[in-house]
C-alpha cells in the first residue's frame, strides 16, 4: 500500500519540456532514499497547463509544483516525500491573484473550469486499464448492453443535446439515428483522430490522458447502430497517443471490453487503429473514410451521406474523439446533467486549445457559453508583457477572428457564426497589438494552399489566387481592386468548393476583412505595416544621435547595406552609419546586434 | 475476459488504492516526519495507519498525510488527528499503538486517551 502517490504529467507538452527525465530521476532518487513500497509515481496525461510544465502534483494534499527540473528531484523526494515538507519555491504563483497556491484547483486556471472530456486527464494512470475502471470506466457500456435498446441510447443522447466536437455541430444522436436506420448487413464506426489544425491539441491530450473513454464509446455506438467494427484514424505524428491508445485496446481486450462476446451479451465489437500520414484534409469525413479504405485520401460528394454509404460503402458513422469522452458520461449521468451545462442550443462544455499570446498556454475546458473574455483573462491569464488583446482566432485555418469588440460574447456554435467565426474543433489563437491580421490571413491560407487536396478546382486554385494576392498586398504592391477581388474570390471558393476544406478556407480572410480592413487599407495605401510584422513594408533607421559608430551592424550585415557617414554626434569619438534602404534586406541583425539602441524600425 | 463481478471487484480494489488522490479527507492523520519524527520511529507509524486506513475501508474518509516538526521532539513519533474543529496528538506512536488508534478513533470515534500528550508521563 502506497502512501503518497506523485503525479507525473506525461502529456505531449510536458514531454515535450523534459518529464521523462523527471520521472526517471524521481523513480531513481525515490529507490535510493528507500522509499518505493511508500511512493508510488503515476505518469498521466495533460493536466492543461503545458505553459508551466512539467507538472507534478503530489497526493495527499494535492500540491502542485510547476516548471520542475531534475536538480529539484533530489529536494523534492528529501523534504516533501520524506519530511512532509512542501518545498514552497516550487509552488506556483498565480498569476491573476499572485497568490501561492498548493493546489492545481485553486488556480484560476481550474477555477471557473469544468473538466467533462477532460474529466480523467491527470487523474488516471492511461496506461492502466484498472484505473480507467475505478473511475467508472466501462460501467456506461455495460449499463447500455444490460438495460438500454439502441433506440434508448439514441434517445439519451438526443436529449442530451450533445453536438459534434469537431467543430461542424452537428446533433451526435441524429447522426446515429440516421446510421441505425440506414439498411445494411455491415455497418462502421469510425473515430476521427485526425486533428490537423495549427495549434490544436485537444484530441491529442483526451487519447494520451483517458483513452478508454473513446474505445467505450465506440463499443456503444456499434451496439447502438448495429455495427460489429470500428476504426480509429489518428495522425501517425502523436505517438504518445498512438502508444497509449494500442496499450488501451489491448487491454480492453484482454478483459473482454472489446472482442467477441462483451460482457457476456453476445454482442461483438473489435477496433482497429489506423494511422494517418498527416493531410489536413484527412479530417474531412468522406477524405478519412477513404483514406481508411487505403486509398489517397480524397473528399467525395455528399450525398450519399456516410451513414447510408461511408467506409467501403457501407451505412457509417464518424464522431470526433472529444465527442466520444462525453457519451460515457452522458450515460451514466443521464442527459438532464448534461443538458443542464452550457447554453440554450450548445450543451456540454468545450475544450478549447490556447495558444498565441497568451499566459497559460495550454489545454482548458468550460461550459459552452463562457465569454472570451473569461477564458482569456481569468483562465489564460491574460496577455504576456501588458500587451492590448486585438483578437483572436477559433477554428483555425478554417475559421475566422473574434475581434475585441466581441470579448463578451457567449462563446457557443450559434454565437460564434453569428460574428463570422466557427466554434471549430477548439483551437483558440490569441492575438495582441503586435500581429498585423493580413499577415494572419496570409498565414492561414498559406496553409490550406498547402493542404488542399487538389480534387475541385475551386479550392485548388482559388485559394492559391487568393494568397497571391495578399502576398502581393504585404509586399506593398497591392491596389484597392485587389481587395474586391479578394472578396469576390473568398465567396466563390466558399460557395463552390466540394468539401470542408474549399468551403472554409476563405474565411480567415472574410473575417479580417471585415474587422479589420483598415489595416489592408494601411498596407496597400500607406505601404504601412500598422503591427510591424510584414517585412517587405518595414523600414530598418539608425538614430545618428544614438549610434557610437563601433561597426558593429556594418561587420554583421548580410548584404552590405550599412556605411560610415561623414556626421559625429557631440561627445561621440567615431562617426555614425547609416543604412541604405535601397541595399536593405530587412533581416533585422542590425537591430540584435546593436548595443546602443540605435536601430528601430517602422 | 473478465465477468461483470470481477469488473466491479478491480473497479473497488484499485478505487480504494486511489482514494488518496481525492480532496483531504473528513479526517485527517497527521504523521510528524521531521528528522526526530524518523528517529523515534515515524515511518513505520506512517505507513501502518496507511495500511489500516486502506483494509478497514476508510479511504474516502481519513487521509494520511505528513509534516514538519511540532517542537516537541521528546514526545515522537506524534500523530496529529483532526476531525472537524477537534483535536486529538497521540504521542510516543508505534505501529501496534497505530492499529489501535485507527479501530478504535477513527473507525468507531473512540478516542484512545491513554496515548495522548495528556496522559503520557515523560
Amino acid at each position: 500500500m502506497y502512501r503518497t502517490h506523485v503525479m507525473v504529467c506525461g502529456g505531449t507538452g510536458c514531454t515535450a519540456s523534459g518529464s521523462g527525465k523527471i520521472q526517471e530521476a524521481l523513480v531513481s532518487e525515490i529507490k535510493k532514499k528507500g522509499l518505493e513500497d511508500e511512493v508510488k509515481v503515476v505518469q498521466t496525461g495533460c493536466f492543461g497547463l503545458c505553459e508551466l510544465g512539467p507538472i507534478m502534483i503530489i497526493y495527499p494534499g494535492d500540491v502542485f509544483y510547476s516548471r520542475v527540473t531534475v536538480d529539484d528531484i533530489p529536494e523534492i523526494v528529501e523534504e516533501h516525500l520524506l519530511k512532509g515538507r512542501v518545498v514552497e519555491r516550487l509552488v506556483h504563483e498565480d498569476e491573476v491573484t499572485r497568490e501561492k497556491t498548493t493546489s492545481l484547483d485553486d488556480t484560476s486556471f481550474y477555477k471557473i473550469q469544468k473538466r467533462v472530456a477532460l474529466r480523467n486527464c491527470g487523474v488516471i494512470d492511461p496506461e492502466n486499464i484498472d484505473e480507467y475502471l475505478a473511475m467508472d470506466g466501462y460501467t456506461a457500456l455495460e449499463k447500455v448492453l444490460t438495460t438500454m435498446t439502441p433506440d434508448d441510447v439514441i434517445q439519451c443522447l438526443l436529449d442530451a443535446g450533445l453536438r459534434g466536437r469537431g467543430g461542424a455541430g452537428f446533433p451526435t444522436g441524429l447522426k446515429w439515428k440516421f446510421a441505425k436506420n440506414a439498411v445494411g448487413d455491415v455497418k462502421y464506426v469510425c473515430c476521427n483522430a485526425d486533428e490537423g489544425d495549427p495549434g490544436a491539441f485537444m484530441d491529442r491530450s483526451v487519447l494520451e490522458g483517458d483513452p478508454h473513454s473513446v474505445l467505450e464509446a465506440m463499443a456503444i455506438a456499434g451496439y447502438t447502430i448495429g455495427s460489429n467494427q470500428g476504426y480509429i484514424y489518428v495522425r501517425a505524428e502523436y505517438p504518445i497517443a498512438v502508444k497509449r491508445l494500442q496499450i488501451a485496446l489491448k487491454q480492453a481486450k484482454d478483459y473482454g471490453l472489446i472482442g467477441k462476446n462483451i460482457l457476456g451479451t453476445g454482442f461483438d465489437f473489435d477496433i482497429d487503429i489506423r494511422l494517418g500520414a498527416g493531410a489536413f484534409v484527412c479530417g474531412e469525413e468522406t477524405a478519412l473514410m477513404t483514406s481508411i479504405e487505403g486509398k489517397r485520401g480524397e473528399p467525395r460528394p455528399r450525398p450519399p451521406f456516410p451513414a447510408n454509404k461511408g467506409l467501403f460503402q457501407k451505412p457509417s458513422i464518424l464522431n470526433n474523439v472529444e465527442t466520444w469522452a462525453n457519451i460515457p458520461q452522458i450515460i451514466n449521468n443521464g442527459p438532464e446533467w448534461f443538458a443542464a451545462m452550457g447554453t440554450e442550443k450548445s450543451k456540454g462544455t468545450k475544450v478549447f486549445a490556447l495558444g498565441g499570446k497568451i499566459k497559460h498556454t495550454g489545454l482548458v475546458e468550460v461550459p459552452m457559453g463562457t465569454t472570451l473574455r473569461q477564458v482569456v483573462e481569468e483562465v489564460g491569464g491574460g496577455i504576456p508583457n501588458g500587451k492590448k488583446f486585438k483578437a483572436a482566432q477559433t477554428g483555425g485555418p478554417s475559421g475566422g477572428c473574434i475581434p475585441a469588440q466581441f470579448f463578451d460574447v457567449p462563446m457557443d456554435y450559434e454565437h460564434l457564426a453569428e460574428i463570422g467565426s466557427i466554434m471549430g474543433s477548439g483551437g483558440l489563437i490569441v492575438m495582441d497589438e503586435d500581429n498585423c491580421m493580413v499577415d494572419i490571413a496570409k498565414f492561414f491560407l498559406q496553409f490550406t494552399v498547402d493542404e488542399s487536396c487538389g480534387k475541385c478546382t475551386p479550392c485548388r486554385l482559388g485559394t492559391k489566387r487568393m494568397l497571391e494576392i495578399l502576398e502581393k498586398i504585404t509586399s506593398g504592391n497591392g491596389t484597392m481592386d485587389d481587395l474586391d477581388k479578394l472578396e469576390n474570390l473568398a465567396y466563390f471558393v466558399k460557395t463552390n468548393s466540394l468539401c470542408g476544406l474549399g468551403q472554409t478556407a476563405p474565411n480567415p480572410v472574410l473575417s479580417t476583412l471585415k474587422y479589420f480592413r483598415d489595416e489592408y487599407i494601411a498596407h496597400i495605401v500607406d505601404k504601412h505595416c500598422p503591427a510591424g510584422v510584414c517585412s517587405d513594408l518595414l523600414v530598418y533607421t539608425i538614430d545618428r544621435e544614438k549610434c557610437m559608430g563601433c561597426t558593429m551592424c556594418m561587420r554583421n550585415c548580410p548584404a552590405n547595406a550599412i556605411s560610415v557617414t561623414k556626421y559625429t554626434p557631440e561627445g561621440h569619438k567615431r562617426p555614425s552609419l547609416v543604412i541604405d534602404p535601397a541595399a536593405c534586406v530587412k533581416c533585422g541583425t542590425c537591430q540584435t546586434v546593436c548595443k546602443f539602441d540605435a536601430v528601430s524600425k517602422a | 475476459m473478465k465477468s461483470l463481478q470481477e469488473l466491479a471487484a478491480i473497479r473497488e480494489q484499485t478505487k480504494a488504492k486511489m482514494a488518496l488522490r481525492e480532496k483531504e479527507g473528513a479526517v485527517r492523520v497527521v504523521v510528524g516526519m521531521a528528522t526526530c519524527g524518523i528517529a523515534a520511529g515515524a515511518r513505520p507509524v506512517l505507513n501502518t495507519f496507511v495500511e489500516e486506513v486502506n483494509k478497514e475501508g476508510l479511504g474516502g474518509k481519513v487521509s494520511v498525510e505528513q509534516t514538519g516538526c511540532i517542537g516537541i521532539c521528546q514526545y515522537e513519533p506524534v500523530v496529529e488527528v483532526f476531525d472537524g474543529d477537534q483535536k486529538t496528538t497521540y504521542v510516543k506512536m508505534t505501529a501496534d499503538k497505530a492499529k489501535r488508534v485507527v479501530a478504535e478513533h477513527l473507525e468507531k470515534g473512540n478516542i484512545v486517551k491513554e496515548y495522548t500528550i495528556g496522559y503520557s508521563n515523560v
